[in-house]
């Protein structure tokens, strides 16, 4: 296969329940930005599903220049065999040099099985993508390629960082952890070329059957939306004492959440964790307040912009990625801090 | 269903913190070796059906001569069999050709059920498990919070983020186990012993597989060579600029502190 026939940036459009899930907006906003440094500037949206075409202008404002439709009955809810024949058919077909998959339950079990079909490399996880050369510094005797994916992730729980690139196949692939790239600001009004595609499906033995669906509902916020997280550890003591947590998220509007020692221990549920093996958050304020700081936890937190961190211990190792800490008793200084800031927020008004 | 096989992985201990050279790159030989805990998980379950059925389980992993610990580890809680995958040319490999290894080593066994661990705690990929199951041609159920057995096929708990799917299958397949599946038994005091005892015929009950025991494998899918995706640069994570830490001897101090910060900041 010759690597140049392969063009443009392509994104897979994840969708559950006929709507979009934010993590292909996010992948549009950096495959726009991937796409401004290539020759072939348009970007596609994949969009696998039943009934989905009614999402086809949320695509285009949110940055899709098209975007190809493959819509079936078989493709209703998630299955591995039906949507990894879909995406690595329209692979097949329109031959893209970059393809984006979210780092979810579906892209991280979607994306390996359409990257070994399609016999080409797949990075895991990336929380930076960027068009560069590899090798990085050119060397004497060997090829140095440009306009290369360039897929940094974390490895080993987040204690290191390794840029990874794909240089003799295509697609480049990449799974993307989810709340990590930006949305664009959706353009009103936008619209996409459409191209529906049909590869056909034939039930085979790969076919699983999708016996019950059981929706875990959940009331809480989603942690990954907040502009502001109070997040505690297992340092705040007990299930009772988060309502300190509470009180300071209420009068800054902000959400709670917290480390993985507290969804273990049972006191709050997974939805609200923060971490490698959580949630990837990044809120223009976070307060770390009794959590130690394992790099577990710093992994899914470090990119907040403003982060304050209240702990006892003060070789916690939370400090070492504070902005603001102070070392002290939670239960002493919490109450008076939402009090305060509850008084400077009134006299604002 | 007659055979289950489990594929392990030994992975550098990341719990007991993590140690670094003086040079500041991570210092694996200071860690411990342990088996990783999505797999051990997977093999737990394996370990029930054969509780209940009676089974054959059979370990498999792929790394340096000294995983082997991980197969007697295995053995000693009960697995029957250990397969250790082991050569220099497989080095270097990436998941594509790690799962182009294992599915060469799967193809000499007979197996009703694989399953994988979902990720290891080195990588955290999750690719090769998924990938496996398209080289050998097999369904897969990825992140397994339960695995039950309905006749010919499996029917498994498949968690997403906000549901989970019941899911069924047809066997072969290949599962991927989360952590949360079960809580994996310890070994025995018999079973260590017995997992460093002959077979009857004389044979270890771990056997040493090498690139030429790999099934319909090609020279350019395994190892350094065979790797598709390339290490461009790595590094020890640069901790993020430290800020500054204060203790104060009163409470209100504490609070004006950052009080201050956040109205400087213009948070409030």
């Amino acid at each position: 296969m010759s690597l140049e026939e392969y063009k443009g940036v392509y994104i897979f459009a994840q969708q559950v329940d006929n709507e979009l899930s934010n993590i292909a907006l996010e992948l549009l906003g950096k495959a726009k930005d991937l796409a401004s440094s290539l020759e072939e500037k348009k970007v596609t949206a994949v969009l696998v599903g039943s009934d989905v075409k009614g999402l086809v202008d949320q695509l285009a404002e949110y940055g899709a220049d098209k975007v190809i439709v493959v819509d079936d009955p078989e493709l209703k809810d998630y299955r591995t065999e039906p949507y990894a024949h879909a995406l690595a058919s329209v692979v097949n077909e329109f031959k893209p040099e970059i393809l984006l998959v979210g780092a979810t339950a579906i892209g991280r079990d979607l994306g390996p099985r359409v990257s070994a079909r399609l016999h080409t490399g797949l990075t895991a996880d990336c929380t930076q993508l960027e068009i560069g050369d590899f090798p990085l510094i050119a060397m004497p005797g060997k090829e140095q390629k440009h306009n290369q994916l360039l897929m940094t992730r974390p490895a080993f729980g987040g204690n290191t960082i390794a840029t990874i690139a794909c240089p003799d196949y295509r697609p480049q692939m990449a799974t993307v952890r989810p709340g990590v790239m930006q949305k664009i600001d959706p353009i009103k009004g936008a619209k996409a070329e459409v191209i529906e595609f049909n590869p056909g499906f034939q039930k085979n033995d790969c076919y699983t059957e999708i016996l019950e669906i059981v929706r875990e509902v959940s009331d809480v916020a989603d942690i990954q939306d907040a502009k502001i997280l109070v997040s505690g550890g297992r340092g705040v003591g007990s299930p009772e004492n988060f309502k300190l947590l509470d009180d300071l998220a209420e009068v800054l509007h902000g959400t709670v959440s917290c480390s993985r020692a507290v969804v273990d221990a049972g006191w709050k549920p997974k939805d609200l964790q923060v971490g490698q093996t959580g949630k990837t958050v990044r809120p223009q304020l976070y307060f770390a307040i009794g959590i130690s700081g394992a790099i577990q936890h710093v992994a899914g937190m470090e990119e907040s912009d403003i982060i304050v961190a209240i702990n006892k211990d003060p070789n916690a190792p939370i400090f070492d990625v504070a902005d603001y800490g102070v070392v002290g008793d939670l239960n002493k200084i919490l109450p008076e801090l939402t009090k305060k800031i509850a008084e400077a927020l009134a006299e604002k008004k | 269903m007659k055979n289950v096989v489990v594929c392990v992985k030994q992975v550098p201990d990341t719990k007991g913190g993590v140690k670094f050279k003086p040079d500041g790159t991570l210092d694996r030989a200071a860690m411990l070796a342990i088996m990783n805990p999505d797999d051990k998980a997977g093999l737990e379950a394996a370990l029930r059906l054969k509780d209940e059925y009676g089974v054959k389980v059979t370990v498999v992993t792929m790394g340096l001569p000294k995983a082997d610990a991980v197969l007697r580890e295995a053995l000693a809680m009960g697995a029957d069999e250990g397969i250790l995958v082991t050569d220099r040319v497989l080095g270097g490999a990436d998941t594509w050709a790690t799962s182009t290894t294992l599915a060469g080593a799967l193809r000499n066994l007979d197996y009703d059920l694989i399953i994988t661990g979902r990720q290891a705690i080195d990588g955290d990929t999750a690719q090769v498990g998924p990938q496996i199951s398209e080289h050998l041609g097999l369904p897969v159920i990825s992140y397994a919070e339960d695995i039950k057995i309905d006749g010919d096929s499996v029917v498994v708990k498949r968690q997403f983020e906000d549901r989970y799917h019941m899911v069924k299958a047809k066997m072969p397949c290949l599962v991927t186990a989360l952590s949360e599946l079960n809580e994996p038994r310890y070994m025995t005091p018999g079973g260590i012993f017995g997992a460093f005892e002959k077979n009857e015929d004389g044979s270890d009950k771990v056997i040493v597989w090498g690139r030429v025991d790999l099934k319909d494998v090609d020279d350019s899918n395994i190892g350094l060579k065979g790797s598709p995706t390339v290490i461009a640069k790595a590094s020890d994570k640069v901790a993020k600029g430290k800020g500054e830490t204060k203790q104060f001897d009163t409470p209100d101090e504490s609070v004006d502190y950052i009080l201050g910060k956040l109205k400087e900041k213009h948070v409030i």
